[in-house]
């Protein structure tokens, strides 16, 4: 945690020297100096932070079709978003679970979960995330982000999440 | 059937010894039976009369044992015990002697007359006797002993003896069932294994709720469960006996195991193992720990169950786009399919008899529990849920127990008759699922 917060301010302290120097006018009659936030870089942010869904089009999920393990062009982006967090931070590893609505057999659901899982794990891997990385596990229908028994529960359910795991894969 | 046991074994487990076997030999005539398969059945009305006791403790205890036997007989559905504010005859003393006439009187076909006695060394002892109201021939005379704790086996054991005397079919009362009891939150569901006798009663957990646990089935001896649980984020498939409580991993597998049940012998598991996405059904020999691989493909191909004598295995897969129900040589050898109408099927389960799979069907939003026979033909949907599935057979091949979730309810337990009558909610301490019926037990 250290060292992250180390890494941010000098990340900050990096982009500051290179960014606020063409932003400012050094040239001009007004003396003044302009500041502005910059966004921090991608190394800095947590998981949480890159996940966060309000700030992000993308979040720590993508969502499948029902009794389906293909990946929509929604989860394609998310993917790639999450494999630029995996090159940003080398040292980190991640647990992708797969997980299914309510509206199948338990035992099938848990072979779907680990199809979805790994259909996830394979789009990272492609983008160049190496397999060791990457640690799935299946669910099946034991753990729905929502209760409730209606379609738009069984859609938020049938999802791959992604969170970094500290396991090691 | 009974064996005599010895009366003290170092296991010190339930001794039940025949002390008596007075059966008067049955002749052809206007035998009293149950028919279970004539779609007119009426069940049979039947006397039980509260055994016979002389001190208040065996009173007690006779009134229990008449109330277990009351409850598994009229829960068959195939019986009609009648209310014993009815009976003419009613002193203990004198229904040892019955007078006919009286029992006919009230309507009943079959009596049962029975004696407690409570020994010095703790035992408790029954004697009970079967009768034809009808002939007033004795069809069953026996008496069972065993600890006094243990009197609701003695209770479930006299149930069995009558319902076979009476139906021609082995019974299924004396039997356990090991189950997946659920509590807290949808979203973080904490699920326990739990064992509890048939009619629901000695319920106790077998695990704390720490680990996820899942699809608990019992070895052919009662005495061990082979399920799923989740292990430090591995989800493997473990063997429980039940006694000692000791869990033990089964194989070396680098994906997630799952979906196992025992081999008809004991000796094998099969089950589901999950590796790069893929899902097959690998057999292990328990001694040998040598594991073959019995599917290969690229589908969900899960829920393995053998057939009674071992010879085959039906499992459900999706190879076909949409998962459907084969049959498949314990090789993996001949792979067939056998359900070929619309929706999904899952879950199948081969009958200890071998005439029928049970089922778990999925066709538009709903949920069916069915059976059909081995080669697919004369499939009979026997209930239907919101959400039911995962069937389980009684030893006898009779009645099916699954669980159901109403919308916006929780999963329960419910038995039914292979008829498809008389479904009946199982009564557990909390919410419950994944249900399995054990064998008969022994002794």
């Amino acid at each position: 945690m250290k060292l992250r917060l180390a890494l941010v301010v000098l990340a900050i302290g990096l982009a500051s020297a290179s960014c606020t120097k063409s932003s400012g006018n050094s040239t001009g009659n007004n003396s003044t100096v302009r500041q502005s936030e910059l966004a921090r870089p991608l190394p800095g942010k947590t998981w949480q932070e890159y996940t966060e869904p309000s700030k992000n089009g993308y979040s720590d999920r993508v969502f499948f079709a029902y009794d389906r393990f293909d990946l929509d062009g929604d989860a394609e982006a998310t993917i790639r978003a999450w494999a630029e967090w995996l090159r940003a931070h080398r040292d980190a590893s991640i647990l992708v679970a797969g997980h299914a609505d309510d509206r199948g057999t338990r035992e099938y659901n848990l072979g779907l979960g680990a199809k979805r899982a790994t259909a996830i794990r394979d789009m990272l891997i492609a983008l160049g995330v190496n397999t060791r990385r990457i640690r799935t596990i299946s669910y099946g229908k034991e753990r729905p982000a929502v209760a409730g028994d209606d379609e738009d529960a069984y859609q938020q359910n049938r999802r791959g999440v992604a969170r970094p795991s500290t396991g090691g894969a | 059937m009974f064996l005599p046991s010895p009366k003290s074994g170092p296991c010190r487990r339930l001794i039940l010894a025949i002390l008596l076997w007075v059966a008067v030999p049955a002749t052809a005539a206007a035998q009293l039976t149950v028919r279970i398969d004539d779609p007119n059945f009426e069940p049979l009305p039947i006397a039980i009369v509260a055994p016979q006791a002389s001190a208040g403790d065996e009173r007690a205890t006779a009134e229990r044992i008449a109330g277990v036997v009351t409850d598994d007989l009229g829960g068959s559905g195939l019986f009609r015990p009648i209310d014993p504010n009815a009976f003419v005859q009613r002193d203990g003393s004198e229904v040892l002697a019955p007078r006919f006439n009286d029992w006919k009187g009230i309507g009943a076909e079959a009596l049962i007359t029975s004696r407690v006695f409570h020994r010095t060394n703790g035992d408790v002892r029954i004697e009970f006797r079967l009768w034809d109201v009808s002939t007033g021939r004795q069809m069953i005379g026996r008496a069972l002993e065993t600890r006094r704790a243990n009197w609701r086996r003695l209770a479930h054991k006299m149930s069995d003896a009558i319902y076979r005397r009476l139906t021609g079919e082995s019974g299924y009362f004396d039997t356990r069932i090991v189950y997946v009891s659920e509590s807290g939150p949808v979203v973080n569901r904490v699920k326990r294994l739990a064992i509890m006798d048939q009619d629901g009663a000695n319920q106790r957990f077998l695990t704390n709720g720490e680990n996820l646990v899942l699809t608990p089935r019992f070895s052919p001896s009662a005495q061990e469960i082979t399920y799923l649980e989740y292990v430090g984020q591995k989800p493997r498939v473990y063997i429980l006996d039940i006694d000692s409580g000791q869990r033990e991993i089964v194989g070396d597998f680098a994906g997630m195991t799952f979906a196992p049940r025992f081999s008809p012998d004991g000796n094998k598991i099969v089950m589901s193992m999950a590796r790069d996405g893929n899902t097959e059904i690998f057999a292990m020999d328990l001694r040998t720990r040598a594991t073959e691989r019995l599917t290969r493909h690229q589908a969900i191909d899960t829920s393995p169950s053998y057939s009674p004598d071992g010879s085959k295995i039906v499992f459900d897969s999706d190879r076909s786009g949409r998962q459907k129900i084969y049959v498949m040589n314990a090789d993996g050898s001949a792979v067939r399919r056998i359900s070929n109408r619309p929706g999904r099927y899952a879950t199948p389960v081969w009958s200890p008899r071998g005439d029928l799979i049970a089922f778990t069907k999925l066709e538009e939003g709903s949920f069916f529990i069915g059976v059909m026979r081995p080669d697919g033909e004369g499939e009979r949907i026997l209930a239907q849920g919101y959400l039911a599935e995962g069937p389980t057979w009684a030893p006898n091949g009779r009645v099916l127990m699954y669980y159901k979730k109403a919308r916006g309810g929780t999963a329960q337990l419910y038995s039914i008759d292979l008829t498809g009558r008389n479904e009946r909610p199982v009564e557990t301490s909390e919410s419950a699922s994944d249900p399995a019926w054990s064998p008969l037990l022994n002794n």
